[in-house]
C-alpha cells in the first residue's frame, strides 16, 4: 500500500494560510520589526543626550528654565574639569584601581578556572557555588568591615584597597565566565601539547591563553565594568589619596549648591572611558556575551 | 511527488565578469517524478547550491526551476511543497516524537482525526511507534534525523525530499542501517528524493541515478553502473571506486594508444580532435597482471584482505591494478588492459570509441 | 569533558581561594561578631545573643523595606526580562546595524552608578529635565521629590534604563546559537512566528535566561547607589530598599549591632536565592549533556 491510495489530504498546494504568509510582503513585516530597536535605543540615549546637554550650559541656564539646547553654548565645565587636579584626578584614581582590579582578577581566574574546568578535586563543587556566592554579596554588608579590614591592614584610602575590595564580586565573576569558555576547548589539546613536550606555564601561556582569547576579553571587559561603576565600596575605602570621581562629584553637590553644569560635564566625561571600551570589544559582544555557555 | 525541472539554470553569487565566476554553470535536466538522485561531489563542486536552487534558499540567477511544470523559481520553501532533512537533526525538543510529526499537518489546518490516521502510520514506517511520546530532546541524533525524516514524509502533498548530507553526524555502524532504511521508505513511498553528499558509497547505494559534479558542473548522470564502468569525465572515474580509475596521458593513434614506448590496442579505434589533451582511463578493476601484457614497475602492494592493490609505474606513470585474493604478484608482472574497461579522454571528456 | 582526578589543583585555586576569602570570609565574621553583641560605652562590647536578630526581624522598619525591595524587584524583572528578551528578537541579526545597536545598548551599562542616578535625578526634576518638564506638559502631576509614587515610577523607570540591556545582550548572544536550519525546517512546516518563538526561540534561550533573571534578581536585590542619588530613599522612606535601610542604619545611624545583624539576613536571603537558582542551572546542565 502506497502513499497514494491515502485520500482527502490536498494533493498540491499549501493550506491558503500558509501560502498568504510566504506570500506576505515581507517589507512590511521588517519595517515594523526595525522600529522596536529604534525607539528602545532612542529611549536609551534621551537621558544621556540631556547630559550632554547641560554640561554645555551654565548652571543658570539650567535652572533658569527649559531648553532643548544650549541657548549660550559654554565649554566652561569642561574646561574647569580637565584642568582643576582636584577633578581630574578623580577620574584618573578611578581608572588606576579599575585597571589594577582587571589585572588582579583576570590574572588568578585563570589558573582557578583551568583546574575546575579540567580537574577533579576534593570540595570543587562546593568551592565553585561559595565563590559566585560572592558576586552575590551586597555590597552594603561589606561597607563598615572592609573599612574595618583595609584600616587594619594600613590600606586605606589606597588605590590597591578599592582594587582588592572589589575582588570579592569580580573575581568569582571571572572564573566564571573563563570556566565556560575553557570549558570549550578539548582536553586533547592539553595532552597533546604534553606529549609533545611542552611545560605548563609554556603551554598555558603560548597554546592555550589564544585558544580562549575573546573569553579573557570578555572577562576582563565585565571585571572593568563592574568596578569602574561600583561607588559605595570605592567612595568609602578612600578619603583623599584615591579618591574615585563618583566622591568628587558628590562632594561638588553639597558644598557649593547643585552645580549642575559641571555636575553634567563630569557625569559626561565618565561614560566616555566606557564607550571607549565596548567599542574595542564590539566585535566579541554578540557572541561574548553568552559567557560560552549557549 | 514531482517532476522537477531544472531549465537553463545558471547561478553565480556576485557580480559576473566571466564566465568562471558562475557558481554553477548551466544545466538543464529533468528529474522524474519518484525517482531517487543523489548529488554527489566534493566539497565546493556547487552541489548545495543546486539543492538550495531546488530548494528555494536561493533564486538562481539565470534560469527557471519547475515543478510537474509549474514554475516556481520565484517561490520561498514553504511555497513549495518540499520537505528538508539538513546535516545535523533539526527537531522540536520540547516536543514529543509524536508531536513532532503532527506539527507540519497542524500548521496546515489538517483535521484532526486525519492527523491521528496518519502520523502513527509514519511512526511505524520508521520504527519510532515505541518513542512516539518521548520528548525528541532525548533522543538520538540517527532517531532524530529519523524524525525530521518523518516530518518531511508525513505531508501528503510534499513534492520532494531533500537531504542534505543527512548523515554527517551519525555514528558509523548506524549509518548503513539509515541509509538502508532510506531505501527502503523510497520504494515504498515512492517519493522523489534528491540526496546531496561527498560520499560514494552513500550516493552509489541509494540512488537510482547519481548526478556527480564538479567545479559547478554537471559532469555526468548516470546508474552507479554507468558511473563505474562509463564514466564521462576523467573526473567521475577518479572520484568514484576506490581505488579510483587510472588516467594515464597517452597519444592516439587511430586503433592504438601509445605511452612510453608501448602500445595499447584500442578495440574500435578512438580519434580525438587535435591539440587536446588525450588521456587513457582505466580501472584498477580491469588491469590484469600476469606474464603479457605491458612492461609494469611493482612499487607497493597493499593487502586489504579481500583484494590485493598493487601499485607500480607504467612508462613512468602511475598506475594500479587488483588481484583477487590469494593471487600472487607475479615475478616480472606486465599489465594487460581488458578491452571493456578502456575509455579515451580528451580533455578530460570522454570520446566515443568505435566498440 | 572528562576531567582528571587530581588534587594537586588546589595549588591553581589557591590564589583565588585568598584573595575571595579575605574579602569575604574576615569581614562576614567581624560581622557576625557585632551582630550578637551590644557597645553602651564606646569600646566595651557585651554579649547580647540573638537580641539583634530579634529585634531586627520584628521591626516594622524592616518589614517595610523588605516588602518594598520584593515589590521593586518583582516590578522590574517582569519588565527587564520579556522587554529584553522582545527586542533581542527584534534586533538585525548580523551587519553593520547589529554592531552599532549593541554598542549604544551597551552605553548604559557601563556609565558608573552615581551618575546613573544623577542623570536621572535632573532629567525627571519637573522644571529642568527632559521627563519632568515633558510629564507635566502633559497634563500629569508629577513631582518625584515630594510624590511617593511618582518617586517609585521614576526608580523603576531608571532600573528599566539601565538594565534591560544586560538582558538584551544576554537573550541576543543566545539568539545568535540557533542554527539557521532550525528556522528553515520551521518555515517548511508552515509554523507560525509564535510557534517559532516558543518551540525553537524559547527553548534555546533557556540557559541564557536563567542567567539573566538570577542576574537581575540579585543585583537589584542589593541595589543601592541609584536609587539612593536619585530619591535619597524617599520622600520620607518610599523607595527606602534593604541596602539603602541598611547604610543608614550602619553608617548614618552608627547602630552597628542592629546593621550587623541586618546584614546577615540580608546576605542569607540572597545566599537562598542563589542556592535555588543555581541548582536549577546545574539541572539544566545535566539534562542537555
Amino acid at each position: 500500500m502506497t502513499a497514494r491510495e491515502d485520500t482527502a489530504i490536498p494533493a498540491a498546494g499549501n493550506s491558503p494560510a500558509i501560502l498568504a504568509r510566504a506570500e506576505a510582503k515581507p517589507a512590511r513585516r521588517l519595517r515594523l520589526k526595525w522600529l522596536v530597536p529604534t525607539l528602545y535605543i532612542i529611549f536609551l540615549m534621551l537621558p544621556i543626550y540631556w547630559l550632554i546637554n547641560m554640561s554645555f550650559k551654565t548652571t543658570n541656564e539650567i535652572l533658569g528654565g527649559f531648553s532643548a539646547y544650549p541657548q549660550n553654548f559654554t565649554t566652561d565645565s569642561y574646561v574647569e574639569i580637565l584642568t582643576n587636579p582636584a577633578w581630574y584626578w578623580g577620574y584618573i584614581n578611578s581608572l588606576i584601581y579599575v585597571t589594577i582590579n582587571t589585572v588582579i582578577s583576570v590574572s588568578v581566574a585563570l589558573p582557578a578556572a583551568y583546574a575546575f574546568s579540567r580537574y577533579k578535586f576534593v570540595g570543587d563543587k562546593h568551592l565553585f557555588f561559595w565563590l559566585l556566592t560572592n558576586r552575590m554579596a551586597p555590597p552594603a554588608v561589606f561597607v563598615l568591615p572592609f573599612v574595618e579590614l583595609y584600616s587594619s591592614m594600613q590600606l586605606f584610602d589606597t588605590h590597591l584597597a578599592v582594587a582588592l575590595a572589589h575582588c570579592l564580586f569580580n573575581i568569582p565573576l571571572a572564573v566564571w565566565i573563563l570556566e565556560g569558555f575553557m570549558s570549550g576547548v578539548p582536553k586533547e589539546i592539553d595532552e597533546t601539547a604534553y606529549i609533545d613536550g611542552y611545560s605548563f606555564p609554556k603551554f598555558f601561556v603560548k597554546i592555550f591563553m589564544p585558544l580562549i582569547a575573546s573569553g579573557i576579553g570578555v572577562t576582563a571587559f565585565f571585571c572593568f565594568m563592574f568596578s569602574w561603576v561600583e561607588m559605595l565600596l570605592a567612595k568609602n575605602l578612600t578619603t583623599v589619596a584615591a579618591k574615585p570621581i563618583a566622591a568628587v562629584m558628590t562632594r561638588t553637590a553639597s558644598t557649593s549648591g547643585y552645580e549642575l553644569g559641571l555636575l553634567a560635564a563630569a557625569g559626561v566625561l565618565t561614560i566616555i572611558p566606557g564607550a571607549i571600551v565596548i567599542y574595542f570589544v564590539r566585535n566579541y559582544i554578540a557572541k561574548g556575551f553568552a559567557l560560552g555557555r549557549v | 511527488m514531482a517532476k522537477i525541472t531544472l531549465d537553463h539554470i545558471r547561478h553565480a553569487y556576485g557580480p559576473v565578469s566571466s564566465p568562471a565566476d558562475y557558481a554553477l554553470k548551466e544545466l538543464d535536466h529533468v528529474w522524474t517524478d519518484g525517482g531517487a538522485f543523489a548529488l554527489l561531489g566534493p566539497s565546493g563542486c556547487g552541489k548545495t547550491t543546486l539543492l538550495n536552487i531546488i530548494s528555494g534558499l536561493i533564486t538562481p540567477s539565470e534560469g527557471r526551476v519547475l515543478f510537474d511544470d509549474r514554475d516556481v523559481t520565484t517561490l520561498p520553501p514553504e511555497a513549495r511543497n518540499i520537505a528538508q532533512v539538513f546535516q545535523f537533526p533539526v527537531v522540536y525538543d520540547t516536543m514529543t516524537v509524536r508531536q513532532n510529526l503532527a506539527f507540519p499537518l497542524k500548521n496546515r489546518g489538517i483535521p484532526k482525526e486525519q492527523i491521528d490516521a496518519r502520523v502513527p502510520r509514519i511512526l511505524d514506517m520508521l520504527g519510532l511507534s515505541t518513542l512516539a511520546d518521548r520528548r525528541a530532546e532525548s533522543l538520538t541524533a540517527d532517531l532524530k534525523q529519523k524524525i525530521s525524516l518523518g516530518r518531511g514524509m508525513v505531508r501528503e502533498d510534499v513534492s520532494a525530499i531533500l537531504f542534505d548530507e543527512p548523515l554527517t553526524v551519525i555514528d558509523p555502524h548506524l549509518k548503513w542501517q539509515l541509509r538502508a532504511q532510506l531505501k527502503t521508505l523510497h520504494r515504498e513511498f515512492g517519493h522523489t528524493m534528491v540526496y546531496v553528499t561527498h560520499d560514494q558509497t552513500e550516493a552509489l547505494t541509494f540512488a537510482d541515478k547519481v548526478v556527480v559534479m564538479y567545479d559547478g558542473e554537471v559532469v555526468q548522470v548516470g546508474t552507479p553502473q554507468e558511473l563505474f564502468e562509463r564514466p564521462a569525465h576523467t573526473f567521475v572515474g577518479y572520484f568514484i571506486g576506490s581505488p579510483g580509475m587510472n588516467v594515464l596521458p597517452v597519444t592516439l593513434d587511430g586503433a592504438t594508444a601509445s605511452l612510453g614506448g608501448e602500445t595499447i590496442a584500442l578495440p574500435g579505434g578512438a580519434r580525438a580532435p587535435a591539440g587536446t589533451k588525450t588521456e587513457l582511463g582505466i580501472r584498477p578493476e580491469f588491469v590484469k597482471l600476469g606474464a603479457e601484457g605491458l612492461a609494469f614497475n611493482v612499487t607497493r602492494v597493499d593487502d586489504i584482505g579481500r583484494e590485493k592493490i598493487v601499485h607500480g609505474t607504467l612508462g613512468g606513470h602511475p598506475l594500479a591494478a587488483i588481484l583477487p585474493e590469494g593471487a600472487e604478484v607475479p615475478a616480472e608482472p606486465r599489465a594487460a588492459f581488458a578491452p571493456e574497461g578502456i575509455n579515451i579522454y580528451a580533455d578530460s571528456w570522454r570520446v566515443e570509441t568505435g566498440a | 569533558m572528562n576531567k582528571t582526578i587530581n588534587n594537586r589543583a588546589w595549588f591553581l585555586v589557591l590564589p583565588v581561594l585568598l584573595l575571595v576569602a579575605m574579602n569575604a570570609i574576615i569581614p562576614l565574621m567581624t560581622v557576625v561578631n557585632y551582630s550578637l553583641q551590644e557597645s553602651f560605652i564606646a569600646g566595651f562590647w557585651d554579649w547580647v545573643g540573638t537580641r539583634h536578630y530579634e529585634e531586627v526581624l520584628g521591626s516594622e522598619r524592616f518589614h517595610g523595606a523588605l516588602i518594598r525591595q520584593f515589590i521593586f524587584t518583582g516590578i522590574i524583572l517582569v519588565i527587564e526580562v520579556p522587554l529584553g528578551v522582545a527586542v533581542a528578537l527584534a534586533m538585525p541579526k548580523k551587519g553593520v546595524w547589529a554592531s552599532v545597536c549593541l554598542v549604544l545598548m551597551a552605553l548604559p551599562l557601563l556609565i558608573p552608578w552615581n551618575v546613573v542616578g544623577a542623570i536621572w535625578n535632573i532629567f525627571a526634576l519637573p522644571e529642568i529635565g527632559l521627563l519632568g518638564w515633558g510629564l507635566n506638559e502633559l497634563g500629569f502631576d508629577y513631582n518625584y521629590t515630594n510624590q511617593p509614587l511618582a518617586a517609585w515610577f521614576t526608580v523603576v523607570l531608571m532600573d528599566v534604563w539601565h538594565w534591560t540591556s544586560l538582558v538584551v545582550l544576554l537573550a541576543y548572544a543566545g539568539l545568535q546559537s540557533i542554527d539557521e536550519a532550525y528556522y528553515r525546517a520551521a518555515k517548511i512546516d508552515g509554523a507560525s512566528r509564535w510557534a517559532v518563538f516558543r518551540f525553537i526561540q524559547l527553548p534555546k534561550l533557556r540557559t541564557v535566561l536563567i542567567i539573566a533573571i538570577l542576574l537581575r534578581f540579585i543585583d537589584s536585590f542589593m541595589i543601592y547607589t541609584e536609587p539612593f542619588v536619585l530619591t535619597g530613599g524617599g520622600p520620607g522612606n518610599a523607595t527606602t530598599f534593604l541596602s539603602i535601610d541598611l547604610v543608614k542604619a550602619a553608617v548614618g545611624e552608627f547602630n552597628l549591632g542592629i546593621a550587623a545583624a541586618m546584614s546577615i539576613i540580608y546576605f542569607l536571603m540572597t545566599l537562598l536565592v542563589c542556592w535555588l537558582f543555581f541548582t536549577l542551572m546545574n539541572n539544566d546542565r545535566e539534562r542537555q549533556s
